[in-house]
């Protein structure tokens, strides 16, 4: 016993202890209730909540992107196709030191500064979690390159992917388009879900107006993870489908003959089949190589293609808008037979001007010194200006304007592709509504001409001639031929749909405006005698030259054609459809600032009319099909 | 022979004899072991189906209980006697830890003796508590101002050194085993309270001189999410744990938090997450129930100790041992900042599983080294 015992109060000392003990036991319970409840508040109450989360934490949702469709064309001739290829990318967000890995990078990738200029311009529109495309097309060295010191790169991968590869490249890029890098904006439009993993979408073209059937669905599997991410075991799996494969209706062969045939020249040439509606070639010049798209332009590759003068980016078959000029005199002849303005036989006297009554102002001729006495056949052969004053005149806009638009003018034909231009049809109604002012009638003379307001796209044109060759009957134009399904081999036909006929009087009509249309090309005065002389298949056409330099009332004679700056020269046009009697395909060629109808577009037409109806020594199309 | 003496049976045997001869108190004894079996259960799955690891705690489990045996036979006289020599001896070792201890994780907190590598701050747990209530033993109780003067030093010398290696979380737990003795020893309230009140209103002074890891714990701790990535994914986790297991838990070794490794340290300090993940609030209510009363049985013997120094030292360790499963429960729930406190018993890891059975061997100690004290 301790010496200190005696001074101890050992009654009170162990009181004094035993109330401790019983304040630090409640204490004790206190907090352990403190726990209890915690675990209640999170076993129970957000056990829903952490449920999610722990899931979310360990299920990761792998994506297997479709392959997406091939397009052929009418043949079963590719025309775009999926070619293996592996591109470096960076997972911004994985990435310690974005620059420092660039620095890095570059000696073993061979990297440009457009390389660099796209992959920021792709950076800031893409978000982080998702890869951004360095570089495409690697080389074999360049991929051993990297795997070899691929551990000193954290966000950095090498994807093997599918290029996008377009066979006929600038030459059908206005109508198969092309794909590039999916933007927010481009997420924006579709169901975001199912383009995870997809990094590519159709832009333009085909590509885009079709990019359901070619993107094909998307498979998922839904993976446990451990925290490292690595992938343990599959817990659900669906499966996707690849994208299907769309047929075209474009002859390839054709769209490289047409491509061909305008040479130099920069315009449109669109072939349809009257009988279907479908598209055989169509044809904007200048192209552009579409792969450049889907690689990723660069912001200085774009701008250049975007300010060249020739807009090359322009798709002048649907959206370029140019004056019909004397394409449209046949329709207007029918519109005159039809509504007994005129008649057949009737005749008119060509002076070379032409004066509206009461006024002294000249509406002229292209042909100075006059056609002399016209009739129908005449008058459309030789597109006699004078004739088609008088027949406008005795029509008159509102006639004129109602029985134009049975042809599709003045709105878009509802071609199966983006971007198409509507025209202008002008009427009365629409010169009030947009200009808010009367129609005169001299501008009734112009649009018997083809000019003034009037303006149609070379689809419209292709299109109308179609309907002229198939005598009011018609179909809506159309580029896809059938879809098939890559997985069971079913290739679904997409029918043609038939458009209301346009109804005459009297359906004899037809045939006389199209043997006014025959006379252009068949007899020896017609304006493109020198294509039809020697055809081995009758045609029925029309030429026609469009003035861009205007033409002051002083001016007795037009300026020489080769004396005009090139962007002031004319613009020429063709329509023809072939055979007269059969038709199988109608042609519209613009060629601009090309000159005269007769001269340039008219042999374009010839051209492609042959290659299409005049059988090759060999047909070379069964080789290339496979 | 006494005849008095002679006309009394002598008694079978029984079992709890056998027991109170090897100076083994029974209850503690079978609740220890209940819960070290647990948790080598809890250890199997959250290590991953470790035999290993499970047979390596098996073996420390086994050193314990060999060392809580041995405890269990000195004398508390012995324990008194040699208190503030162990004490001192403690001292010292951490002392020279922090001259040439080994670094583990940027702290200094191990000592290697060749033969033996351990932490000189698991000896204070036990030295400080003892210290304290042999020295109130020989004051008069309540203690003095001069006493708890002395106290405090030596409170705070040993925490200095433990802060300085720097491991806060044993440095409180230091600090508590000792006051935990002075409180029991019929400190003032009233001096408590400003004691409290001082620590409190000192607070800022001491977070200036946290050291950053200190510092980022403590804001984890105040907003888990606010790095979830980082200094807070420990605790998002574990909350993800407990939580999504739910009244019932995911089941045994079918949690996913630990056995995909999103859950840090799930076999150390973070073991107890699986529990609440695998086991569910069920199973980890019953875990604190068995801790409770081990709790309890301390302080049942703690009230029968029969001096002053067994009655502080056995209150004392019980307290202690229960701010070690306060702490770390608080901390994996997300009550309190995470500090390296593990869960005693069930954790993986060697010494405070050792230092802890010591401390179970002295209660036993206390407890059936009793004589029937003359009226």
């Amino acid at each position: 016993m301790s010496s200190y015992d005696a001074i101890k109060n050992l009654h009170e000392e162990k009181q004094t202890f035993l109330a401790r003990v019983v304040v630090g036991t409640t204490v004790c319970m206190l907090l352990i209730l403190t726990l209890a409840s915690r675990l209640v508040h999170l076993q129970v109450l957000q056990h829903d909540y952490f449920s999610v989360r722990s899931d979310e934490n360990r299920m990761r949702l792998q994506v297997i992107p479709p392959v997406r469709g091939l397009i052929y064309d009418r043949h079963g001739t590719l025309l775009a196709q999926n070619a293996p290829s592996f591109v470096l990318e960076i997972v911004p967000e994985k990435v310690p030191d974005l620059e420092d890995t660039l620095r890095r990078l570059t000696p073993l990738i061979h990297l440009t500064e457009k390389d660099f200029t796209r992959f920021r311009e792709r950076l800031r529109k893409t978000p982080k979690y998702r890869g951004v495309p360095l570089k495409p097309n690697l080389s074999p060295e360049e991929v051993a390159n990297y795997q070899i010191n691929r551990y000193d790169f954290p966000g950095v991968d090498i994807r093997p992917e599918l290029t996008r590869h377009y066979l006929l490249g600038a030459s059908a890029s206005h109508v198969i388009g092309y794909i590039g890098g999916i933007t927010e904006d481009d997420l924006a439009q579709v169901d975001e879900k199912a383009y995870r993993g997809t990094n590519y979408i159709g832009k333009t073209g085909v590509e885009k107006s079709h990019e359901d059937e070619l993107h094909g669905m998307l498979g998922t599997m839904i993976v446990e993870t451990n925290a490292a991410g690595r992938p343990l075991r599959e817990l659900d799996y669906r499966r996707g489908a690849p994208g299907r494969d769309v047929y075209l209706t474009l002859d390839a062969d054709l769209q490289l003959t047409a491509e061909q045939a305008l040479g130099e020249r920069n315009g449109a040439v669109v072939a349809i089949a009257p009988k279907t509606g479908e598209i055989l070639a169509l044809v904007s010049k200048p192209g552009f190589d579409p792969h450049l798209f889907v690689e990723g332009i660069d912001s200085i590759t774009y701008k250049a293609l975007n300010d060249d003068s020739t807009r090359p980016l322009f798709n002048r078959a649907l959206q370029g808008q140019y004056s019909p000029g004397s394409t449209i005199k046949p329709f207007m002849a029918l519109a005159g037979l039809d509504s007994g303005a005129i008649s057949a036989e009737h005749g008119e006297l060509c002076t070379g001007e032409f004066t509206l009554p009461g006024s002294d102002r000249k509406y002229r001729c292209w042909q100075r010194k006059g056609h002399g006495w016209m009739n129908l056949d005449r008058a459309v052969a030789q597109s006699c200006d004078v004739y088609f004053y008088q027949t406008a005149l005795s029509l008159g806009i509102d006639r004129i304007h109602g029985f134009l638009s049975q042809f599709g003018l003045g709105r878009s034909t509802g071609l199966d592709l983006p971007g198409e231009k509507a025209g202008l049809l002008p009427s009365r109604e629409w010169k009030r509504r947009v200009r808010r002012e009367n129609w005169y009638p001299g501008e009734t003379l112009n649009i018997g001409i083809g000019q003034g307001y009037f303006l149609t796209t070379p689809l419209q044109l292709a299109q109308m001639t179609a309907r002229m060759a198939m005598r009011g009957q018609g179909f809506r134009p159309h580029i896809i031929h059938a879809v098939g399904d890559p997985e069971n081999n079913v290739v679904t036909a997409v029918p043609p749909e038939p458009l209301p006929a346009i109804g005459l009087h009297d359906p004899q009509l037809w045939q006389r405006a199209i043997d006014a249309m025959e006379q252009v090309t068949h007899s020896p005065g017609g304006t493109a005698f020198r294509i039809g002389r020697d055809a081995a298949y009758r045609m029925a056409g029309k030429t026609g030259t469009v003035q861009v330099a205007g033409l002051s009332q002083d001016e007795a004679v037009a300026p020489k054609q080769e004396d005009l700056p090139e962007h002031l020269r004319d613009h020429a046009l063709f329509i023809a459809f072939a055979p007269t009697d059969d038709p199988q395909i109608a042609v519209a060629v613009l060629a601009e600032h090309s000159g005269s109808g007769s001269a340039a577009a008219a042999p374009i037409a010839r051209k492609v009319m042959d290659a299409f109806l005049v059988p090759p020594p060999s047909p070379p199309a069964e080789v290339v099909a496979q | 022979m006494n005849p008095f003496v002679a006309t009394r049976t002598k008694p079978e045997p029984t079992w709890s004899d056998f027991f109170a001869q090897a100076h083994v108190d029974l209850w503690l004894a079978l609740l220890l072991i209940l819960i070290a079996s647990l948790g080598l259960f809890v250890l199997y799955s959250a290590s991953g189906h470790s035999g290993a690891m499970v047979a390596s705690q098996a073996q420390r489990l086994g050193l314990g209980v060999v060392v809580m045996l041995l405890c269990a036979q000195a004398p508390p006289e012995l324990y008194r006697a040699a208190a503030l020599w162990f004490y001192g001896a403690a001292a010292f070792l951490l002392l020279v830890t922090l001259l040439i201890g080994d670094d583990a994780k940027g702290a200094v907190r191990w000592l290697d003796l060749g033969i033996l590598r351990f932490q000189p701050s698991e000896l204070m747990k036990l030295a400080m508590p003892m210290a304290i209530a042999a020295f109130l033993h020989q004051r008069q109780l309540p203690p003095r101002l001069g006493t708890v003067g002395w106290t405090f030093l030596l409170i705070a010398l040993p925490a200095a050194l433990i802060m300085k290696q720097p491991d806060l979380g044993t440095a409180l737990l230091v600090v508590c085993a000792g006051a935990f003795a002075l409180y029991f020893g019929g400190w003032s309230w009233r001096w408590i309270f400003g004691v409290v009140a001082a620590v409190a209103a000192a607070a800022p002074l001491l977070w200036s001189r946290l050291h950053d890891y200190q510092r980022g714990r403590v804001l984890t701790f105040l907003d888990p999410e606010r790095d979830p990535l980082g200094a807070g994914y420990h605790i998002t986790q574990s909350k993800i744990a407990i939580g999504s297991g739910g009244l019932f838990g995911k089941g045994w070794m079918h949690g996913t938090q630990a056995h995909l490794d999103f859950l840090p340290e799930s076999h150390t300090d973070f073991i107890f997450a699986v529990i609440g993940e695998e086991v569910g609030l069920l199973g980890a209510l019953l875990l604190m129930v068995l801790y409770l009363a081990v709790v309890a049985r301390g302080l049942v013997i703690a009230i029968r100790g029969q001096d002053t120094f067994q009655r502080l030292l056995a209150a004392s360790l019980s307290l202690t041992f229960f701010l070690y499963v306060f702490i770390n429960i608080g901390m994996v729930i997300g009550l309190l900042p995470v500090v390296g406190v593990p869960l005693p018993l069930i954790s993986f890891g060697g010494t405070s599983m050792v230092s802890l059975m010591a401390g179970f061997g002295i209660l036993m100690s206390i407890h059936t080294h009793r004589k029937l004290l003359s009226s």
